[in-house]
């Protein structure tokens, strides 16, 4: 789209526990004109501190999973034989090992395996205080094709985008894999949130790869940078060679935690402290 | 016997967890299943001897047998396949690797070749002798589940082997710590620990594991997460309160029990309940 009058935001760590979700949810609370939407299905915390007002819900279909119907079975073993991820034993499909793929289903030769829809998870929308949309998912637990529903509540919630619509707020999950490329779709700039210790250098490095294999803009926030002031200093010389933005560096302070505890954003908690540096 | 340490939420110190714990223990296994972001090896800093590809089957069409029936398209029940009726594209990331589409085709005209994903890295590190392993994924790689069987594979059941898992709930996560005598779950003292505690052991429950919880950054004053163990009969097996210091000796990539030993011993008696409680369950069954 050409003319759309509105930027995706995507927050990314790679590494779990940098503060990415409370960042989110301060830019949620910063931004007017928006629509946020969860994209850690896995493990959904921004409900928790934006509070949203659930006005839907909606089940999620994930995929099929098969089952063997014993009074047609003739224990003939072949869909033993043929499944790849070993999910049937002694005319038993394992519904956590199987990936929903048919191959039984369809080479039965006495259509004895059933392939029913499951469901998979929910999903909700609701409206936050200043009554913008908020969409986040709960995928249920062991399920996979997490990236398919994170998908899937993204294009539901475009569905609510409007002309006055200037800002789509993601909240990615963590890692690199199938459900961050989901929500990176659609994404202009993509803010990573990352913390200086070797792990989360670690997991920056591999994050950056990643956007720059596939051509996303991105800047970077360095939380409690003050924790090890070397990796954060080695953090800043990436930025400054490639050419990347440095967002901000917040220091480890215990409103943080506090505020958390108390399901609250950092800016709400001391707003004189804290509002100056997220907008800044 | 094998302990998977896992935690919905990322970044409880589920790393810390499982590497200290592999550490206090004499001959332990440590394995790392958190394939999208590996970081055992930044705290034990292993001597790597070994790598090996994981890979997994794509299909391949010999155009020379492919009439364009669009079978294969029909059972791809990942739409992994799209007719284009000059060629059968294949999209690599949404493929399962599942044989569907080969079994299936009336011309015989798929064979499958191997796509390297990652790979398991062995070796050792000097830290109380620990035999290391993990499994790293390529960049843009989706899956990771086949990678995650790939390490596992390398198990020896009769060493005690610490299985680090990826975060949160999903088919990795239950690729990873399935099979385990017990699983730790590490959480910290927040609303977004607590809450994706609750899922984490929503997903023990259905795969029937014991486990027992760790609560990292601990701070009593969090009220609501004391009740919730109360009333469910929860085990809390240990109690690290929030410390700067080992903050400061992960972020540098030095295991806290060698600063600090005191620390060593919280994981030695860790393991030994763990122990005593798998051989109290042996005898009840
Ligand atoms: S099923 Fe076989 S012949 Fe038919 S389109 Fe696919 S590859 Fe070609
Ligand atoms: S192997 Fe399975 S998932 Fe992959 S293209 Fe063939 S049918 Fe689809």
């Amino acid at each position: 789209m050409h003319d759309k009058s509105y930027m995706q935001i995507t927050v990314l760590s790679g590494k779990g526990g940098t503060g990415k979700t409370t960042f989110t949810a301060s830019f949620a609370k910063l931004l007017q004109k928006k629509v946020v939407i969860d994209c850690d299905v896995d493990a959904a915390n921004l409900h928790l501190l934006l509070n949203p007002e659930i006005i839907m819900e909606k089940e999620y279909y994930g995929g099929r999973k098969a089952e063997i119907d014993l009074l047609k079975c003739t224990d003939c073993g072949l869909c033993e034989n043929l499944c790849r991820f070993q999910a049937i034993k002694e005319l038993k499909v394992d519904p956590i090992s199987c990936e929903g793929c048919g191959l039984c289903v369809r080479a039965c030769p006495e259509n004895a395996i059933s392939f029913e829809l499951k469901k998979s998870g929910v999903y909700f929308r609701g409206n936050l205080e200043d009554k913008s949309e908020f969409y986040y998912a709960k995928l249920f637990p062991g399920e996979g094709n997490s990236g398919k529903l994170v998908s899937e509540i993204k294009k539901e919630a475009t569905g609510f985008i409007t002309e006055e619509t200037e800002w789509i707020l993601v909240d990615g999950p963590p890692g690199i894999g199938c459900p961050v490329n989901a929500s990176l779709a659609g994404t202009d700039y993509v803010v990573l949130v990352t913390e200086p210790t070797l792990a989360g250098l670690h997991d920056l490095k591999r994050l950056i790869d990643l956007l720059n294999t596939f051509k996303y803009r991105y800047g970077i926030i360095v939380n409690k940078y003050d924790l090890n002031e070397d990796i954060t200093k080695e953090i800043i010389d990436i930025t400054e060679k490639t050419d990347t933005a440095l967002l901000g560096l917040m220091p480890f302070h215990e409103d943080f935690v506090h505020s958390l505890q108390q399901g609250k954003t950092i800016v709400e908690y001391n707003p004189a402290k804290w509002r100056r540096t997220e907008s800044g | 016997m094998i302990i998977s340490v896992a935690s919905g939420k990322g970044g409880t110190g589920k790393t810390t967890v499982a590497t200290c714990l592999a550490a206090a223990i004499e001959n332990a296994v440590y394995m790392d299943c958190d394939v999208e972001e590996p970081n055992g090896h930044i705290l034990l800093h292993p001597e790597f001897y070994s790598k090996t590809p994981s890979q997994k089957m794509l299909p391949k069409i010999d155009y020379v047998k492919c009439t364009f029936c669009g079978k294969c398209v029909e059972v791809c029940e990942y739409n992994a396949l799209i007719n284009l009726k000059t060629e059968i594209m294949l999209f690599d990331g949404m493929c399962h690797g599942c044989g569907a589409c080969t079994y299936f085709c009336p011309e015989k005209a798929i064979t499958e070749v191997a796509k390297t994903i990652g790979y398991v890295r062995e070796g050792a590190s000097r830290i109380n002798n620990i035999q290391f392993y993990d499994g790293v994924l390529n960049i843009g790689e989706e899956m990771a589940a086949p990678l995650i069987k790939s390490v596992k594979a390398k198990i020896d059941i009769d060493k005690t082997t610490i299985i680090d898992s990826p975060p949160g709930t999903s088919c990795s996560m239950v690729e990873s710590v399935k099979d385990s005598d017990f699983c730790i779950l590490v959480t910290e003292s927040t609303p977004f620990g607590l809450h994706d505690l609750q899922l984490a052991i929503e997903v023990l429950k259905i795969i029937d594991m014991p486990y027992g919880v760790v609560i990292n950054k601990y701070d009593k004053s969090f009220v609501e997460m004391e009740d919730y163990f109360d009333r469910n009969g929860i085990e809390v097996l240990l109690k690290i309160p929030f410390d700067r210091k080992i903050a400061e000796s992960y972020s540098k990539g030095i295991l806290p029990i060698i600063n600090f030993p005191e620390f060593k011993n919280e994981f030695v008696l860790l393991y030994n309940r763990i122990k005593e409680k798998l051989e109290m369950e042996n005898v009840d069954a």
